[in-house]
């Protein structure tokens, strides 16, 4: 049962074939079998996703038969959800339980999926191997010596393990993609504005969105229904309809122009990797598609853009955790200064505060013109290159990541080159644009990913490009024999 | 050496929305601490803000009513620094752009001629909550009633010169903001609240003094006297061969005295930036216009019509337009009534605010009714009453006698006008003063008063006064 897709699994529960509570029961069996090997939970809560697994029986049995119904999944540990802890994957809310349900989590909910746990993942979300979290870092499925990616790394462990068919994740910078790269899933971070961002717990605002992660394009496409859409409560929250993505899977990628930015494969981009992408770009060629070179000048100014805007914004998210009202607070205060101090001091790890001092610094009197507002200016020239690209393409094609998953530990005292990461993601971000990574590949039995970058909105042609891929090759299909 | 005072104001204006400015939780005044705090007051994680358009209205009629410019887009700014009662860490607000753009406030400080006083900016916010010191042993509470409280931050130029301009703006403003309906101005409760920056320079030097910010001044008395002890304080210092350092001061009432807070070098570095959870503030000219077609007559064109209108003097005029309810009332007893709108103008400054302050109650509350005093004053037109008379109806209409005619029928208070009546008292009273009546037939022509008390005292003061002159000046011929 494990290896079925979710859409594989939505029509098993419809035809009978199983139930809600089996489906809940098997992938719980497999949680608790692999899950400490590969510390991708944080939280597991089995006696909740039982209970909601019978409520989905029982409304099936009352005539729901939405696609969604009785689905197990995960979601990533900065969804806050209601008498389940949300660490965020820091000692900071380590004893943080919300009172409140996330747009995200609660849309699923409504949907009828039935929660296992909450993914591990690095703290507050910064980081690209998931090294940086309170409880550890994630284990990758493909080489258990190698992290998963991050910042969504349990997400993407758990998915590449099928310890859950789906789980949902979020892209500040490459968070979801790159993950799902290096452990062989299908992620997509969808279009700034798509999914509402509240009760999801901010690290930076104008670059946070939360995106679906599965075996399959198909899968994203059944989930994002479910997440996307409208949220009051969420100001930058676009008021657009939700299409409907299932319709356009099928359609025909004839004629498909597909833009190839010249930095993207310039060099610096390992040469194996490059043939892999060479290779799925010339299975859309033979299925009709048209290769076209394009230029996104200002794509190398990304990296350095990001980490100005980024801690920038996240210095200023995470001053609410003070020790004041909830999370870690620290013993015996002397004052209100060492109980700021210290509380801060002892719930943080290393790479918050190392981004939380960038963005203090980014932000004081006397350097905001020089980096903040800058890095703003700049941030505008490179969504301005993509709108001029989009002019000419349908979507934008590269690599996800500039490598396939690397040992743990390896880049955790060279932050700038753990940086690096990401450096096909990140102007994804900046611009706000939607982007997919999907299987694409295996070098020395590690994933390799390829990343579709679409237009404002245009997760349809997305999820309909990487679907027409995922019925041509079977890169998607592969599991981890451990996990098998 | 002659010094010249330079003050510029702040002030904090608590608008009287129903919900928060960022969240649905209610702003009522006065709860038990921590139950009006959601979770977006309360800052927990994931938690987003979004503005509540009743404050925007609010700002922008604001903006109109002083004639300032009201950018088309404006943007929310976090302003932060650490402390307990700001649960997110930094204060939403707006820095480089604001709501309201310059505009300005005319104000009459008594005896003065109109000056117009520049205002900077006006630019929305939120409020932090309020840090409880008493009853904690050693610790602090913390209530986050206040918390995301909307505020409208009113900055003026620094164009007033002296602590009296400064309470004569602040007044003109507190008017303002209740004649626009944007605010209660309930200085008690914090709704109005002001910060001073205060320099002095000497007299025909162009450059500005230091400046020192005294902080949280809620009332109009110590507005003045904060600003008269900090220009002595000041003066004290340069000519005492110092200099007035940059800080902030904060004005102890009970001692009458301020003292510093911090100073400059300790200031915070807020590292401001434009906040990413909301979008820029977009006002389209259709909402302007609507606005603008919503707002009520102000406070200087009240005063301009009302004396033209009804031929009062400015003095009376501003002084009943120095409230909205005060100048309804009195245009009600104008409209109800066939008196003088100067004489109405009288009793609504005179006998009215009398009983009102006595009481010790607002105009919301009066004891009489616009309707009930024109009624009164229509009794007096006709000459059914004098004045006199009058000031009693008033008494017992306050006491809830009923209306004057209720009031004059049952005590029998109807003014004798009848000549034949009038002149049998006025022959009853001569007859029974031969002494007096003899003196002033000899030139005592004081006793000519006498005579009119006499009668006036026999009607129980009914008789009409003028006829009662009239006949008696024939009868003495």
């Amino acid at each position: 049962m494990y290896d079925k897709t979710l859409a594989e699994l939505s029509s098993g529960l419809r035809s009978g074939a199983f139930s809600a509570v089996e489906l809940a029961e098997h992938f719980l069996a497999r949680t608790e079998r692999f899950h400490t090997q590969l510390n991708c939970l944080i939280s597991v809560s089995p006696e909740l996703a039982m209970a909601r697994a019978a409520d989905a029986d029982r409304q099936r049995a009352e005539g729901d038969s939405r696609p969604l119904l009785g689905i197990p999944l995960m979601h990533k540990d900065i969804f806050c959800t209601e008498g389940v802890k949300t660490s965020c994957g820091s000692k900071m809310l380590d004893n943080f339980v919300a009172p409140y349900e996330s747009t995200v989590s609660r849309k699923l909910k409504e949907a009828g999926t039935v929660m296992l746990g909450k993914t591990n993942m690095d703290e507050f979300a910064m980081g690209s191997s998931n090294e940086t979290s309170y409880y550890g870092p994630v284990r990758n499925p493909w080489d258990t010596d190698c992290v998963p990616g991050g910042s969504s790394g349990g997400s993407a462990a758990a998915v590449a393990a099928r310890l859950a068919p789906a789980a949902t994740g979020t892209d500040t910078g490459g968070s979801i993609r790159q993950p799902a790269s290096l452990c062989n899933v299908t992620g997509l971070k969808p279009t700034y504005g798509r999914v509402s961002r509240y009760g999801m717990i901010a690290f930076a605002s104008s670059l946070d969105q939360a995106g679906p992660m599965a075996a399959t394009a198909e899968d994203c496409a059944l989930l994002l229904a479910a997440m996307a859409g409208f949220d009051p409560a969420d100001s930058t929250s676009l008021d657009r309809p939700v299409p409907d993505y299932q319709s356009t899977l099928t359609n025909s990628i004839k004629g498909l122009k597909i833009g190839l930015p010249k930095s993207f494969f310039s060099t610096g981009l390992n040469s194996a990797i490059a043939q892999v992408i060479e290779t799925a770009l010339s299975e859309y060629r033979q299925a009709g598609a048209e290769l076209v070179e394009v230029d996104l000048p200002h794509m190398h100014l990304s990296v350095p853009v990001y980490y100005v805007v980024a801690p920038a914004e996240c210095s200023s998210n995470l001053s609410r955790y003070d020790g004041v009202r909830y999370g870690h607070r620290a013993d015996s205060p002397k004052d209100l200064e060492d109980l700021f101090k210290r509380s801060r001091d002892e719930g943080f790890g290393a790479e918050v505060k190392r981004r939380v001092m960038i963005g203090t610094y980014a932000l004081s009197a006397g350097y905001y013109d020089a980096y903040y507002r800058k890095a703003q200016q700049i941030r505008r020239l490179i969504s301005e290159d993509f709108r001029q690209a989009f002019e000419k393409v349908d979507v934008i094609m590269g690599p996800t990541s500039p490598t396939t998953a690397f040992k743990i530990g390896e880049k955790t005292d060279d932050p700038v080159s753990m940086y690096l990461s990401d450096i096909y993601t990140i102007a994804v971000n900046l611009a706000g644009l939607p982007g997919i990574s999907i299987p694409a590949g295996m070098l020395n039995g590690l994933p390799v990913g390829l990343q579709i970058i679409g237009n404002y909105f245009d997760e349809g042609r997305l999820l309909n490009a990487a679907h027409q891929y995922q019925l041509l090759t079977d890169w998607h299909k592969k599991i981890p024999e451990a996990f098998c | 050496m002659n010094w010249e005072t330079v003050i510029g104001l702040e002030v904090h204006v608590q608008l009287a929305t129903c919900s928060k400015i960022f969240s649905g939780a209610s702003i009522a005044y006065g709860a038990e601490p921590n139950t009006q705090a959601c979770a977006v007051d309360l800052g927990l994680p994931g938690v987003l803000p979004v503005l509540n358009k009743e404050a925007v209205r609010m700002a922008v009629k604001f903006g109109l009513a002083v004639n300032a410019q009201i950018a088309s887009r404006s943007v929310f700014a976090r302003k932060n620094y650490f402390y307990p009662d700001l649960p997110k860490g930094y204060q939403i607000s707006q820095y480089e752009l604001p709501v309201v753009g310059p505009g300005s406030l005319d104000i009459e400080p008594e005896g003065t001629d109109v000056r117009r006083i520049g205002i900077t900016r006006a630019h929305l916010e939120e409020d932090a909550g309020k840090s409880l010191h008493e009853d904690f042993h050693g610790m602090s509470g913390i209530d986050l009633n206040r918390a995301g409280t909307p505020l409208l931050e009113i900055v003026s130029e620094p164009d007033l010169r002296s602590a009296k301009e400064a309470v004569a703006y602040l007044k003109k403003l507190h008017t303002l903001v209740r004649y626009i309906e944007i605010s209660d101005g309930n200085m008690q409760e914090g709704s109005f609240r002001c910060d001073a920056n205060v320099s002095i320079r000497p007299e025909g030097q162009a450059e500005f003094g230091t400046r020192a910010e005294i902080k949280n001044l809620n009332s109009f008395r110590f507005v003045e006297k904060a600003i008269n002890f900090e220009i002595e304080r000041q003066i004290d210092v340069l000519e005492g061969g110092g200099t007035v350092v940059q800080e902030t001061r904060l004005y102890d009432s009970d001692k009458d005295e301020t003292r510093s807070m911090r100073g400059k070098e300790e200031a915070n570095d807020y590292r401001y930036f434009p906040d990413p959870d909301l979008l820029p503030l977009d006002i389209a000219p259709e909402l302007l216009d609507e606005i603008r077609a919503s707002l009520p007559e102000l406070p200087d064109a009240k005063k301009e019509r009302f004396v033209e209108t009804y031929g009062l003097s400015a003095y009376d005029a501003g002084v009943l337009t120095a409230s909205r309810e005060m100048a309804d009332y009195f245009e009600t007893v104008v409209e109800r009534s066939s008196a003088d709108p100067k004489i109405a103008a009288n009793w609504v400054i005179g006998e009215l605010t009398g009983a009102l302050n006595k009481a010790g109650i607002e105009l919301g509350q009066s004891q009489v009714s616009a309707e009930q005093l024109a009624g009164l004053l229509d009794r007096i037109a006709d000459n059914t009453i004098s004045g006199k008379i009058a000031k009693e109806v008033f008494d017992a209409i306050w006491n809830g006698e009923g209306s004057a005619d209720e009031v004059i029928d049952r005590r029998g208070l109807k003014q004798i006008t009848d000549t034949g009546a009038i002149e049998a008292v006025i022959d009853e009273v001569l007859a029974a003063n031969p002494g007096q009546l003899e003196q002033y037939r000899a030139g005592k022509d004081k006793l000519f008063g006498f005579f009119v008390g006499q009668v006036m005292k026999k009607t129980q003061g009914k008789a009409n006064p003028s006829q009662v002159n009239q006949i008696l000046k024939e009868k003495l011929k």
